[in-house]
């Protein structure tokens, strides 16, 4: 029982991880059909530059709290600025073109990132600081669950309430789902719809910026290509939980989760993603637009 | 409109002539041509890029003294990604380039891909990093050398070193499911049910990049096993060795030379306190190694990556040979790098008739306070 | 045009990209050692640089606006140059003497260039046909594949092991490496064709990650991460040849495979079955009810572009001598992928000129070293954004809507 506890947790944990970046996924899919395959970079600039602002801070002296919260707030700012730019170089040009074309423009600008990254930093795996402590209290449970993966589960379930709220209540929220729903018909009645999608590559990004530090402090070591495996995962999750659905990436993503885990603690870990892309076949073949997603149907 | 058409024509096919003939290289003898080819772009650029670094440094201070016998030595840096195809596409530009000298193949996957190609031209190659035992063992390749332990070797001393100095009983054997780590824990997995002094829990691989590796962490906890056999790099590494700390989990581990890196105790920190791994003989004492070291930090100004030392051996191995065979074909530079002697960073080496290098001791290290101390 | 208005626009994209850019182009940080490098002069780099890009980016999104409101009209096009392979190919004369030359320079090239370029040569050829394959699939049909580098493992380790196990040779293993893919794009396709757009998409890529995994992990079968080695180049009537003739070898059966598979295809496309796969890309229900059966229409499509990355790959190994799971990554789907759409949808020009261009490219790039891959992705980015039809577009897309054109069925 023990044993299932504890993979259960660390299932829970590799799901909250994914959800982070899946959020950003399916908010920039749900807007404007886009699969955005450099988000998994913007989440790996996200984790940079929360490591040199951190480590900047760290010489000059700064108390552990300050250092979060100033690191985690840059790399917010950066990766935001990241997303933004991205979007108005890559994708706005493409906004009437082939939905394909803006998929390898997305990709390429992925494949831009990373090679930028490794070429204005390092190749190597570099120390990431373990930015969140060790708390006392949790110590009795530490071999189930850490800290940091405490951490990163409060943040993804704040995170995922936040949103909804965001886009169920607020003005700028009715405002992405009229764009989302109808483009054309949303700049009829008056909505800023270049803003719209500017402010969702802005918030999915400050997600995958958030995403990137906590997971980088959790793991403890970052690269220039950390952000496409993740990606990729987080991808994967996204489509699973019904693509464009807030639940539903965090779900999808607590179910790819617990799926590698329980598939490594009870079968065996060389198959874990053959297990984890299985699973995603299967589900689609009986719920094909995943598991919260809208059934669109096709008028004529 | 139909002039219009043809002068566009005529205009592309030069283009298209322009393309295709632009890349032709001119020969010049008067260098001797040492081709560096390795993953400088994509996930593994990481163990690419020091080889680089270190043909750089060395060239460098080679041609600054006059180059080797009155030659300048000339690198050709080419990207493989690692990957089969493009690494045959290389072997045929360096064939066409005229190197007479390769550094590299850091993948002993895309390596085995362009051996062929460069045998058939008697260009001698050396890698830093290629451990498959059949390289050098299948006498298939009679042009490769390398300054690395081949996998078997490796985990032949770790596994005596884990029965006979800690008596383990109950190993897991864990592996990064690549070349190398799988390579290394197959073997390892062999040569523990071999001994019959130690059983093997539990034989898994985990994915490269993953997220989270608590899974693992607690499967091997499950199975009892008193020690963690690793085969793979690093990064991987420090990841399951913080993980095993933090889960309480009070195993030993042991792993390979991708992991004897100083990186590996940057990252894991405090973790990586009391792990042990197996390397090249006593290199922090080597004068050699030292000032490879301090090279590398004055020119880039960063500490050297993964197989470093092995490359920059490999390139004094390979420029002595030149030297002293006094020409560049394969016999006479096969004969020198088996009968004379050479000292690097890693030893003073030689060859044997396979390919692998003669007088890289290997030991086994264990961390103790932030270095690699050797033990005897 | 260098209007003040313009410098001031660029004056504040270059202080976006200086502020874009200053923690990971300018700091650099070793957080062991504690300490901080200041690399002030890249900031100047980025600042000129980005001024300077501002400008060719505005002026050629700009010239971009205003081809397309040109052009409003399709029947234009035509007349613009835009399209004057398709026009010189429409014309018997040209095209005699365009395919003409074109073969002829295939022809002596090995004899011209040195091993290397036809070595490169080569595998440019098999993207040519791996992009054809997939053309049918993503560019007829309308069925983005993500995964379709599965197929291609298929067919090479179908040949690296039949010759492992049985010591088969590359004539046998080449049918049934084609066919056994086809046989892979079936049963994968029974299911998955009912997904629609982006959840194919992501099925096929879990499905080419699956296949890889199962090489990767399955060492008894596939020999795992180290992979298969010493396969033997394609044979020719049992005579040993120097690796330079049969790389020259390998070149001229790509080559002649390359021809027929534009031959095909092309008749393919003007088949009953090609306009039924065109008319299931624009619209599927119209297509159910003018009587088409989607799911075999489908099926056929999946199957067909399978088989010819099957056949790829057997040639693949053959030329490598080595697979193993690594040559068959995402990356490499998403290559293929570009190739089409860089080309032009649909187009069999424009899928071969794609190909060469996205193969040959990085390999010209060399001289770039480093940025060759930094290169890559820009340019790939700057092709959509300022050419997202492709290089060369779907002939059929722009006839299509033309009124009354005489003889041209579509």
């Amino acid at each position: 029982m023990d044993y299932f506890i504890e993979l259960l947790f660390s299932g829970l944990s590799r799901g909250a991880i994914y959800a982070l970046i899946a959020l950003g996924y399916t908010m920039v899919y749900g807007i404007i059909g886009l699969i955005n395959f450099a988000h998994g970079e913007i989440y790996m600039i996200g984790a940079f530059t929360s490591f040199i602002i951190a480590t900047i801070l760290t010489i000059l002296g700064f108390p552990a709290l300050a250092i979060i919260v100033l690191a985690g707030l840059a790399a917010v700012i950066w990766s935001a600025s990241y997303g933004y730019t991205i979007e108005k170089i890559a994708y706005k040009p493409l906004r009437h073109a082939p939905r394909l074309s803006a998929l390898i423009s997305a990709i390429g600008m992925s494949m831009f990132l990373q090679n930028y990254v490794l070429l204005a930093q390092t190749s190597d795996f570099l120390p990431f600081p373990q930015l969140i402590p060790d708390f006392a209290f949790m110590e009795p449970i530490a071999h189930i669950v850490g800290s940091s993966d405490m951490v990163i589960l409060v943040v993804t379930t704040v995170v995922m309430i936040c949103l909804t709220i965001l886009i169920k209540y607020t003005r700028i929220g009715k405002a992405m789902r009229a764009t989302s729903q109808d483009r054309t018909m949303a700049m009829l009645v008056g909505i800023n719809v270049n803003r719209i999608i500017s402010v969702t590559f802005i918030i999915g990004s400050s997600l995958a910026a958030i995403g990137g530090m906590l997971v980088a402090s959790h793991i403890g070591q970052i690269n220039f290509y950390i952000g496409f495996i993740a990606g990729i995962k987080a991808f994967t999750a996204a489509v699973l939980g019904g693509i464009g659905s807030i639940p539903g990436a965090v779900l999808g993503s607590v179910v790819l989760g617990l799926t590698e885990s329980f598939a490594t603690g009870y079968i065996s870990s060389d198959y874990e993603d053959v297990f984890a892309f299985s699973l995603l076949v299967l589900i689609l073949i009986f719920k094909p637009s995943g598991i919260l997603g809208k059934v669109d149907t096709q008028k004529v | 409109m139909k002039l219009n058409l043809s002068k566009k024509m005529i205009a592309a096919a030069a283009g298209l002539m322009f393309v295709a003939a632009a890349p032709v290289a001119g020969f010049a003898e008067d260098t001797i041509k040492l081709g560096v080819v390795g993953p400088h772009s994509g996930d593994l650029a990481s163990y690419g890029l020091p080889s680089v670094n270190a043909a750089k440094i060395l060239v460098e201070q080679i041609n600054a003294a006059g180059g080797i016998g009155g030659k300048k030595i000339e690198l050709l840096v080419e990207d493989t990604v690692c990957d089969a195809k493009t690494a045959t596409d290389v072997a045929t530009k360096l064939v066409s380039d005229g190197a007479q000298l390769v550094l590299g193949g850091i993948c002993s996957g895309s390596t085995k891909a362009a051996l062929p190609i460069y045998q058939d031209s008697g260009i001698l190659v050396m890698s830093p990093s290629a451990t498959n035992p059949g390289l050098t063992q299948s006498g298939d390749y009679n042009n490769f050398f390398r300054t690395i332990a081949p996998d078997d070797a490796q985990a032949q001393l770790d596994v005596d070193f884990a029965l006979d100095k800690l008596g383990y009983t109950k190993i897991a054997v864990v592996h990064d499911k690549g070349d190398y780590g799988k390579g290394f824990a197959e073997f390892a997995k062999k040569f523990l049910e071999e001994s019959g002094k130690a059983e093997v829990v539990l034989f898994e691989g985990v994915t490269p990049g993953a997220v989270d590796y608590s899974a693992i962490v607690q499967k091997i906890k499950r199975s009892g096993a008193e020690a963690v056999m690793f085969g793979g790099y690093h990064p991987e590494a420090s990841k399951i060795i913080t993980m095993m700390k933090k889960k309480r989990l009070k195993a030993d581990f042991i792993s390979d030379d991708g992991v004897k890196d100083i990186t590996f105790i940057k990252v894991a920190g405090k973790f990586a306190e009391g792990a042990y791994a197996s390397g090249p003989m006593d290199t922090s004492k080597n004068p050699l190694s030292i000032a490879a070291v301090e090279a590398h930090k004055a020119e880039f100004n960063a500490d050297p990556g993964a197989f470093y030392e092995n490359a920059y051996s490999a390139v004094l191995a390979m420029t002595n040979a030149v030297e002293k065979a006094g020409s560049t074909d394969l016999d006479a530079l096969k004969k020198a790098l088996q009968t004379e002697k050479v000292d690097t960073p890693v030893g003073t080496i030689s060859f044997d008739e396979k390919g692998d290098a003669i007088g890289v001791g290997f030991s086994v290290y264990q961390v103790q306070d932030g270095t690699f101390v050797e033990l005897k | 045009m260098f209007t003040l208005q313009e410098i001031k626009r660029s004056l504040l994209v270059s202080i976006w990209f200086v502020f874009l850019t200053f923690p990971l182009m300018v700091i650099r940080v070793d957080s062991i050692e504690k300490t901080v490098q200041w690399r002030w002069m890249n900031m100047v780099y980025v600042a000129i640089g980005s001024f300077l890009l501002s400008f060719v980016f505005r002026y050629m999104l700009q010239r971009k606006e205003m081809k397309s409101d040109d052009n409003g009209d399709d029947d234009k096009k035509d007349k613009t140059g835009r399209s004057f392979i398709h026009q010189g190919l429409a014309d018997p004369r040209y095209r005699n003497i365009i395919l003409g030359s074109l073969l002829a320079v295939a022809l002596i090239f090995p004899h011209v260039f040195s091993t290397y370029q036809t070595s490169i040569m080569t595998t440019a050829l098999m993207y040519v046909v791996l992009g054809l394959g997939l053309n049918i699939v993503v560019g007829l049909a309308g069925l983005l594949d993500l995964g379709y580098v599965a197929f291609y493992a298929v067919g090479a380790y179908t040949y690296a092991l039949l010759y492992h196990f049985f010591g088969l040779g590359f004539w046998v293993a080449l049918p049934i490496g084609g066919l056994l893919a086809a046989a892979f794009g079936i049963l994968l396709g029974i299911p998955v064709l009912r997904l629609r757009g982006d959840y194919l998409a992501i099925v096929t890529l879990g499905f080419g990650e699956i296949i890889r995994l199962v090489m990767e992990n399955w060492g008894e079968f596939s020999q795992g991460p180290s992979g298969v080695s010493n396969i033997p180049r394609p044979s020719f009537l049992g005579i040993d040849m120097s690796l330079d003739t049969a790389l020259i070898y390998t070149y001229y059966l790509m080559l002649l495979f390359v021809i027929f598979t534009i031959f095909f295809v092309n008749r393919l496309q003007d088949s009953r079955l090609g306009r039924a796969w065109i008319a299931l890309r624009e619209d599927e229900i119209a297509c159910q009810a003018m009587g088409i059966d989607k799911m075999k229409t489908k099926l056929v499509a999946f199957s067909l572009g399978a088989f010819w990355a099957g056949i790829v790959g057997v040639i693949f190994a053959a030329k490598t001598t080595f697979i193993s799971p690594r040559s068959f990554t995402f990356i490499e789907s998403a290559i293929i992928l570009s190739i089409v759409v860089l080309g032009g949808m649909g187009s069999i020009i424009g899928v071969i000129i794609g190909a060469f261009i996205l193969i040959l490219l990085p390999e010209y790039l060399r001289a770039l070293s480093e940025y060759r891959m930094l290169a890559f992705g820009a340019i790939l980015v700057c092709m959509m954004v300022f050419r997202p039809q492709g290089i060369i577009g779907s002939i059929r897309r722009t006839y299509t809507y033309k009124k009354q054109t005489d003889g041209e069925v579509s």
